[in-house]
């Protein structure tokens, strides 16, 4: 198995193609830190106008490396999905059109461990992206703007990080990113069978990924527990939830905890089922497909 | 002699569409096979099912004594295949796809052996260019390479020739005929040429719509004295009642586009050209034809023709 997905990992890598999202990333972050490192006050006391009438905010210590990084994070994670797809909708459709794929099934390997090892090969591609990210969103951003507390605002509440209890939040936000990221993976990954080209489980995986999206996030009483629920798309950005911590009687927050980590929990289950039952189905329907390209 | 390939009531059906019906054959050992059939007669299809791309509605496969649905990969491990086009990673190498495909197949060769094996198909010079700027021929030569790397007993070719040039053609036949004798391997080579299958292969069938039309030996098939000729006339109307009256009637086979067909001893066809010429017959030309649809035409169609023909007469 190892030694296919070397295989898999190779050929990704040698296409230019897979180094656009990594370049798109790096753009994105760095005309982010770029704003952020001139115009950093004015987009804190917008983002923070709910709270700064309850709050004396102080902005130069608010703006560090660690809330760079949130930002980032939360525009990026949303996006990110949709390069992700751009490999993953590639791996048997690109494959098929390419008329490769009936020279690999003519190898002594069997469709399944075909199907676990190009999976894999996706999902590996997608923690790198992420650590790539993670680089330049958190590491990068550190050293530019340097570490303090991570104050951010919820709602109208402020949430107050001690510096020394952000790292591994960080470190599990990322974690869940991947389990999130890697979903969309595994469904651009079982449209895939179903194509002769890319294009079409592409389009397909990014259209189902933002009618979800703004299905997960209407607010119709309806849809609210019955269907939001178990919608992949609601539990993709609970990674937030690591920086939501408990807090003392006085209102401090206590290092080490989180609000609510069942909650997060869930998500993550509910995640890894969608995997789970996104890949099973790729599997199952590569075994039945007629290879005609 | 053990047979390499047996196939027994070989069934596709896509939707309403019989792609094979009922297909059986055997591949002996040391076989260079041809698979003929025009396009669309189902020998991809067939070939599909050999090496496990299409999933048969009935019948067995049994390659190497073992029946393919249970020994899959242990087959496979035997079989080298090209199917159709040879389709590789353009962005690769001709040496990076053959490294890449030997790996898949469970083998490691060395770089000197990989260069061997490059030399063979002609393509050393340029292991290391990228196949996007190969030509059609070089990318045949490469598939083959790669069908080859892992060292395979029985070799499977879909249209070979498919898209070359008279010498790629010539090197591709070649080929074939140097695995077979120096190599002893097995060859099933499918092609909608009979000129080249006669040319190489040993045993041969013919398919059409999916069906077996003849399978035997090439020698046995093909009476060498026996010809098809095409005779070319500006008064076929003439020509056709001419030829209904005299003994040539038995040898025709058809009629297409004014032009009448029959099947004839070389030898005779002299006397025949002198007899439509003493009938006041006038001869533009008369030509061997010798195209797989013609041949259909001899196997299955000539009573059918003559039938035809006999009934406009009366």
């Amino acid at each position: 198995m190892w030694k296919l997905l070397q295989i898999e990992l190779f050929k990704i890598f040698k296409r230019p193609r897979t180094y656009i999202p990594f370049g798109a990333i790096a753009a994105i972050i760095l005309i982010i830190q770029l704003g952020l490192k001139f115009d950093g006050q004015s987009y804190l006391e917008m983002g923070m106008s709910s709270v700064a009438d309850t709050f004396n905010i102080p902005y130069p210590l608010v703006m560090n490396g660690y809330l760079v990084a949130f930002v980032i994070l939360n525009t990026l994670l949303i996006q990110i999905p949709l390069l992700v797809a751009l490999v993953a909708g590639d791996m048997v459709a690109g494959e098929a059109n390419m008329g490769t794929l009936r020279l690999l099934v003519t190898r002594p390997v069997s469709r399944t461990q075909l199907m676990l090892v190009k999976y894999g090969a996706s999902v590996f591609y997608t923690i790198l992206l992420l650590i790539w990210m993670a680089l330049l969103a958190l590491f990068l951003s550190m050293w530019i703007f340097g570490t303090n507390d991570l104050i951010i605002a919820r709602d109208t509440v402020i949430e107050h990080i001690r510096k020394t209890d952000v790292m591994w939040r960080y470190i599990a936000a990322f974690g869940y990113a991947m389990v999130a990221l890697s979903t969309v993976a595994a469904l651009a990954f079982l449209l895939s069978v179903f194509a002769e080209n890319s294009i079409g489980p592409i389009v397909a995986t990014i259209s189902i990924v933002v009618v979800l999206t703004i299905l997960s996030e209407m607010r119709i009483p309806l849809y609210d527990n019955t269907v939001k629920p178990w919608l992949f798309t609601s539990h993709m950005l609970a990674w937030k939830g690591f920086f939501y911590s408990q807090s003392n009687g006085q209102g401090d927050t206590i290092a080490g905890s989180i609000e609510n980590l069942p909650s997060i929990l869930r998500s993550l289950s509910i995640l890894l089922a969608y995997i789970a039952a996104f890949v099973t189905a790729a599997i199952w329907a590569f075994q039945k497909k007629d290879i005609l390209s | 002699m053990s047979s390499v390939i047996r196939v027994t009531g070989l069934t596709k059906r896509f939707s309403a569409l019989k792609a094979v019906d009922g297909l059986s054959f055997s591949v002996e050992q040391a076989d260079i096979y041809g698979f003929l059939g025009q396009n669309g007669a189902g020998k991809s299809t067939t070939i599909r099912m050999l090496l496990t791309l299409i999933e048969p509605t009935d019948g067995q496969i049994e390659i190497f004594g073992m029946d393919l649905r249970t020994h899959r990969r242990e087959i496979l491990r035997k079989v080298g295949a090209v199917i159709e086009r040879p389709d590789l990673y353009k962005y690769l190498t001709a040496y990076e796809n053959l490294s890449l495909f030997a790996r898949i197949s469970g083998i490691r060769p060395s770089s000197r052996i990989l260069m061997q094996q490059l030399e063979q198909v002609g393509l050393a010079e340029r292991a290391h260019s990228k196949v996007k700027t190969f030509s059609q021929g070089m990318k045949q030569r490469l598939g083959i390479a790669v069908a080859l790397v892992h060292n395979p007993d029985l070799v499977v070719l879909d249209e070979p020739t498919n898209g070359l040039d008279p010498q790629g053609i010539a090197d591709i036949r070649n080929l074939i005929l140097h695995l077979s004798a120096h190599e002893k391997k097995t060859l099933l080579v499918s092609s909608h040429l009979l000129s080249e299958m006669e040319l190489i292969a040993n045993r041969m069938l013919i398919i059409d719509k999916g069906r077996k039309i003849v399978e035997g030996k090439a020698s046995e098939l093909f009476d060498p004295a026996q010809t098809l000729v095409e005779l070319d006339t500006p008064e076929g109307t003439l020509a056709e009642e001419v030829l209904r009256r005299s003994p040539w009637q038995e040898h025709l086979q058809s009629r297409r586009d004014g032009k009448l067909l029959l099947k004839m001893d070389k030898t005779r066809i002299a006397s025949f050209v002198r007899d439509l010429v003493q009938q006041g017959v006038p001869v533009a030309a008369i030509q061997p034809r010798h195209s797989l649809e013609d041949y259909f035409l001899s196997l299955t169609t000539a009573n059918q023709h003559v039938e035809a023909f006999t009934d406009r007469a009366v």
